[in-house]
């Protein structure tokens, strides 16, 4: 078939026919300090020298300059799906760019993991804001939850703009905006600021996993006393009973694209990576396996810690504090961070959320056999182009359904709704309904299909 | 059995995948010299504009083939002997077959222009054209494209998005004036200008001037007036591909004739999508119907015919059922079910109602005979509506009033998204003062709480009553 070659320049733009305005260049050009005063914040002492100016002009030019050159960006188009050039992109399809930034995106991840002391040049900048919200100074974690944070805010504005045509993209963007900035930002630092547990209301087990670890829990009810009861009880709460309700009556987007904070970033930071997703048959065979394991693995652990902290290391010895260092280790750090983050520019935005998160498996089984959650097809009207399958962020084949004139029913949808924008004929709606007929057998008479292989 | 389908279209492929599912034992080989495999031809232009790469219009991984037994030959059927049962094939190697189904498609028309054959002038069809036309827009400014057809549009969209200053020369007074009603069309005469193409409506081309190297240089156009173009898009329309045919005893006119169940004049050959000409087409229908799901639906029809010696299969008579198509003129997605005639050259009412943005409408068109109405096409521009709803009114004869009064059974918007049916049924009681109705909606937790939700995933419609 015909290829039309990657741009391989450095062009930032996902449309080579889009000049750089002149403001993007100096929205770039500012950015780019901001990234150098990073680096020379990173080999020097000037952060702990100078920690409010450091902090005040790497934040404006690197916020500042990312803000102006997004708006820009989409200040000249038109709202709609405009997805023009970007498999012709070298940062989103793969190209040199692309590459770039996945190694150093991972190479953070390292750094941040295992070598935090060669990040303290700029964890001193960060200390003015962590003095501010946690009356203490900074560490490599507040440094990370502040760039995360950022990432998701600053991107967040992009796919607003983006997306500006669509209500439903609209209040979704601003609510994991919202959950990030608030619940897993501003009230766990504010919780140290007041002497209590760092605790983030926006996470629960299994993907927080320690949150029902017995250490976790005795920690927080020995420091947090009424509050850490309240933490340990919204927790457990969230977990065994909202988690199922509200995935019965709107599947599991409610949690995973509106209030997740890995899935706030895939929907911001990922959003121009959402296309590197593997749609083919095999990589969903990968993805059941592993997905399960790491549900399996997670709940073994957490039985196994309990049972031992109630046999207080009767039974197990110290089998139960193996596997779970060796959880956090493989499944807590390396999957969910190196690779669900640093790989964004390589297998698109949500290789941690469809392979690894044991919350989105809990969630995924009950979308799949017991909620109303559906995405319904309309009639015979999809023309196969592909653009759905495309876009998918977990790598469902969602052409495979529609052009059967079935409806979408797959354990790993997020509801994220891009597949309905960028659908153009408008074949595509989420849909909370009645559970009978959920499925949508092919519409006969429309499409008339009988088709050869099983899809389950 | 051995089914040779000549063309890896939509039609070809459909049937294809259903006479596998009727007849296991079936031989199936399809011949296809544009791909290796089935593509989707709708996805051309998002390939171009760089939203899809060509692997992404592919509908079904390369594995499909092997594991389902449909053979696939690349190669190009120069002549089809129907005595001997054979393809003769440009490879030089040849075909036998028990039965033969042609779905060879179209080929873009062209209009006899002085300057047609230039470098840089083209329709656009499969992927051979795309690579031509990626090709020639290399480093082109400017552009004319040829045509108010939904082709046209899109060629225009695609030269756009590459920052190729693009006019648009209709023959029409207005776009696709000849299938679109005054209002619609004049809004995406609207949205094709506020993208910044220059619409020259009533325009005709005259003639494509050549520069030193016998490429395009401008067009002329019947105005007289000479716009540079280095590139021109020829979109009048396409014509079946059935040239190949000539001596081989079947019957053709524009396309291959067929019956209602797609047989030819050649006994054991059948046509099927672009390229099949019914002698006589069902009701309401033209007689070539170059559409994508009339493609699919006759892919689907044929293979039942095409089984007529299996237990499952039968000779199948040809019922598209109600017409349906869609299209997306640049930001405005547009449906169409049932009969919208421009014309309304058989008696028809409309009903129109058009949000004051001017980027949304809905339109009913109904029949009205002794205060008794019968709802018979639905066109809406800028808004989703859901095709089985839309089709049992039709197939129900359900009347306006309760149609407008139910409407938001049909509506597909995304959640969250504006919804407009209180504005649609004042629109309605303002011209109906003497039988206003109400919208039928459920607020609040009723709302939440009733079965009638059901209906929003369109399993449970009220039933339409004509009016009394």
């Amino acid at each position: 078939m015909a290829s039309i070659p990657v741009f391989n320049s450095i062009a930032l733009g996902d449309n080579p026919a889009h000049e750089t305005s002149a403001v993007q260049r100096a929205a770039l050009t500012a950015f780019a300090l901001g990234v150098l005063g990073m680096l020379v914040a990173l080999f020097s002492e000037i952060g702990a020298a100078h920690p409010v100016a450091s902090l005040s002009g790497i934040a404006v030019l690197f916020v500042g300059g990312a803000l102006v050159y997004v708006w820009d960006e989409y200040r000249s188009r038109l709202p709609g799906i405009k997805n023009d050039g970007v498999m012709f992109s070298s940062n989103q399809a793969r190209g040199i760019l692309g590459w770039a930034l996945g190694i150093v995106f991972t190479g953070l991840y390292v750094l941040l993991y295992w070598f935090p002391e060669t990040l303290d040049g700029l964890i001193r900048v960060a200390d003015p804001l962590a003095y501010t919200l946690t009356g203490q100074a900074a560490n490599q974690w507040f440094l990370y939850g502040t760039l995360y944070t950022l990432a998701v805010l600053v991107m967040g504005v992009r796919a607003l703009l983006k997306y500006r045509h669509s209500r439903y993209q609209i209040v979704r963007t601003l609510s994991v905006m919202t959950v990030q900035l608030v619940f897993a930002f501003l009230i766990p630092h504010l919780l140290v600021l007041f002497q209590q547990p760092e605790f983030y209301f926006s996470y629960f087990w299994p993907l927080k996993y320690d949150y029902l670890w017995p250490g976790t829990v005795g920690y927080l009810i020995e420091s947090g006393e009424g509050l850490g009861y309240f933490m340990v009880f919204w927790g457990a709460m969230m977990t065994v009973v909202a988690t199922p309700v509200l995935t019965y009556f709107f599947g599991k987007r409610w949690y995973c694209s509106w209030v997740c904070g890995c899935g706030g970033l895939a929907e911001t930071a990922g959003d121009p990576y959402r296309h590197l997703s593997d749609k083919s048959l095999a990589a969903w065979k990968i993805e059941r396996w592993m997905i399960h394991s790491v549900l399996v693995f997670v709940v073994v652990t957490t039985a196994l810690l309990w049972i031992n902290s109630a046999t207080e290391g009767g039974v197990f010895g110290s089998l139960s504090q193996t596997f779970s260092a060796w959880y956090g280790f493989g499944i807590g750090l390396v999957f969910s961070g190196v690779v669900g983050v640093g790989f964004y520019p390589l297998m698109g935005s949500r290789v941690w959320c469809r392979f690894g998160c044991p919350m989105a498996a809990v969630l995924g089984m009950q979308q799949r056999f017991f909620s109303r959650f559906r995405i319904t097809t309309n009639g015979g009207q999809c023309i196969s182009c592909g653009n759905c399958s495309a876009y998918c962020e977990m790598g469902i084949d969602v052409r495979w359904y529609a052009q059967r004139g079935q409806n979408i029913v797959r354990a790993s949808c997020v509801g994220c709704g891009i597949c309905s924008a960028v659908c153009p004929r408008g074949v595509l709606n989420l849909e909370n309904g009645a559970r009978p007929g959920r499925f949508g057998a092919p519409t006969l008479g429309l499409i008339e299909d009988l088709d050869i292989l099983e899809a389950s | 059995m051995h089914l040779v389908i000549i063309g890896n279209g939509i039609a070809g492929i459909t049937a294809a995948r259903h006479v596998r599912m009727l007849d296991p034992e079936a031989r199936i080989t399809v011949v296809s010299d544009e791909t290796d495999y089935f593509y989707s031809r709708t996805a051309l232009m998002y390939v171009y504009m760089g939203h899809l790469t060509a692997a992404h219009t592919k509908p079904y991984e390369d594995w499909f083939w092997d594991e389902n037994r449909i053979g696939l030959v690349r190669d190009y059927v120069e002549r089809v002997d129907t005595r001997a049962n054979t393809l003769h094939l440009r490879s030089g190697g040849t075909l036998p077959y028990d039965k033969l189904l042609i779905a060879t498609g179209s080929r873009p028309r062209l209009g006899g222009w002085p300057g047609e054959d230039l470098r840089g002038v083209q329709g656009l069809y499969g992927l051979p054209d795309l690579a031509r036309m990626t090709a020639d827009t290399e480093g082109v400014a400017r552009a004319v494209v040829v045509g108010g057809g939904l082709i046209g549009v899109e060629m225009a969209e695609m030269l756009h998005t590459r920052g190729i200053h693009t006019a648009l020369l209709v023959r029409e007074p207005s776009y696709m004036s000849h299938v679109l009603p005054a209002e619609e069309s004049d809004m995406v005469n609207r949205e094709i200008r506020r993208h910044g193409i220059d619409l020259r409506l009533g325009t005709e081309l005259r003639e494509i001037l050549p520069d030193a190297n016998g490429r395009a240089r401008a067009v002329v156009t019947t105005d007289g007036e000479e716009l540079p173009a280095q590139f021109v898009g020829l979109t009048i329309g396409v014509t079946p591909n059935v040239g190949f045919l000539d001596g081989s005893g079947i019957e053709t006119d524009r396309g291959v004739l067929v019956d209602e169940a797609f047989e030819t004049s050649v006994p054991g050959v059948y046509a099927a999508g672009d390229c099949a000409q019914h002698r006589a087409p069902p009701p309401g229908r033209k007689p070539v119907e170059q559409l994508w799901y009339t493609g699919r639906l006759h892919g689907a029809a044929v293979a039942h015919t095409l089984c007529a010696h299996t237990t499952h299969g039968s000779r199948r008579v040809y019922d598209p059922g109600p017409f349906f198509n869609s299209a997306k003129f640049f930001d405005i997605e547009y449906q169409t079910y049932g009969r919208i005639d421009p014309e309304r050259a058989g008696g028809e009412r409309t009903f129109y109602w058009e949000h004051p943005g001017g980027r949304q409408s809905v339109r009913i068109d109904y029949e009205a005979a002794g205060g008794a109405t019968r709802v018979v096409g639905f066109n809406v521009m800028g808004t989703r509506y859901r095709q089985v709803v839309c089709e049992r009114w039709l197939a129900e004869g359900a009347s306006l009033a309760h149609v407008v009064a139910h409407l938001g059974a049909a509506n597909f918007d995304p959640e969250l998204y504006r919804r407009h049916e209180k504005a649609i049924v004042a629109a309605y009681n303002r011209a109906h003062p003497q039988h206003p109705v109400r919208l039928d909606q459920k607020k609040g937790w009723r709302r939440w709480m009733s079965p009638d939700r059901r209906g929003l995933t369109g399993t449970d419609i009220p039933p339409g009553r004509a009016l009394p």
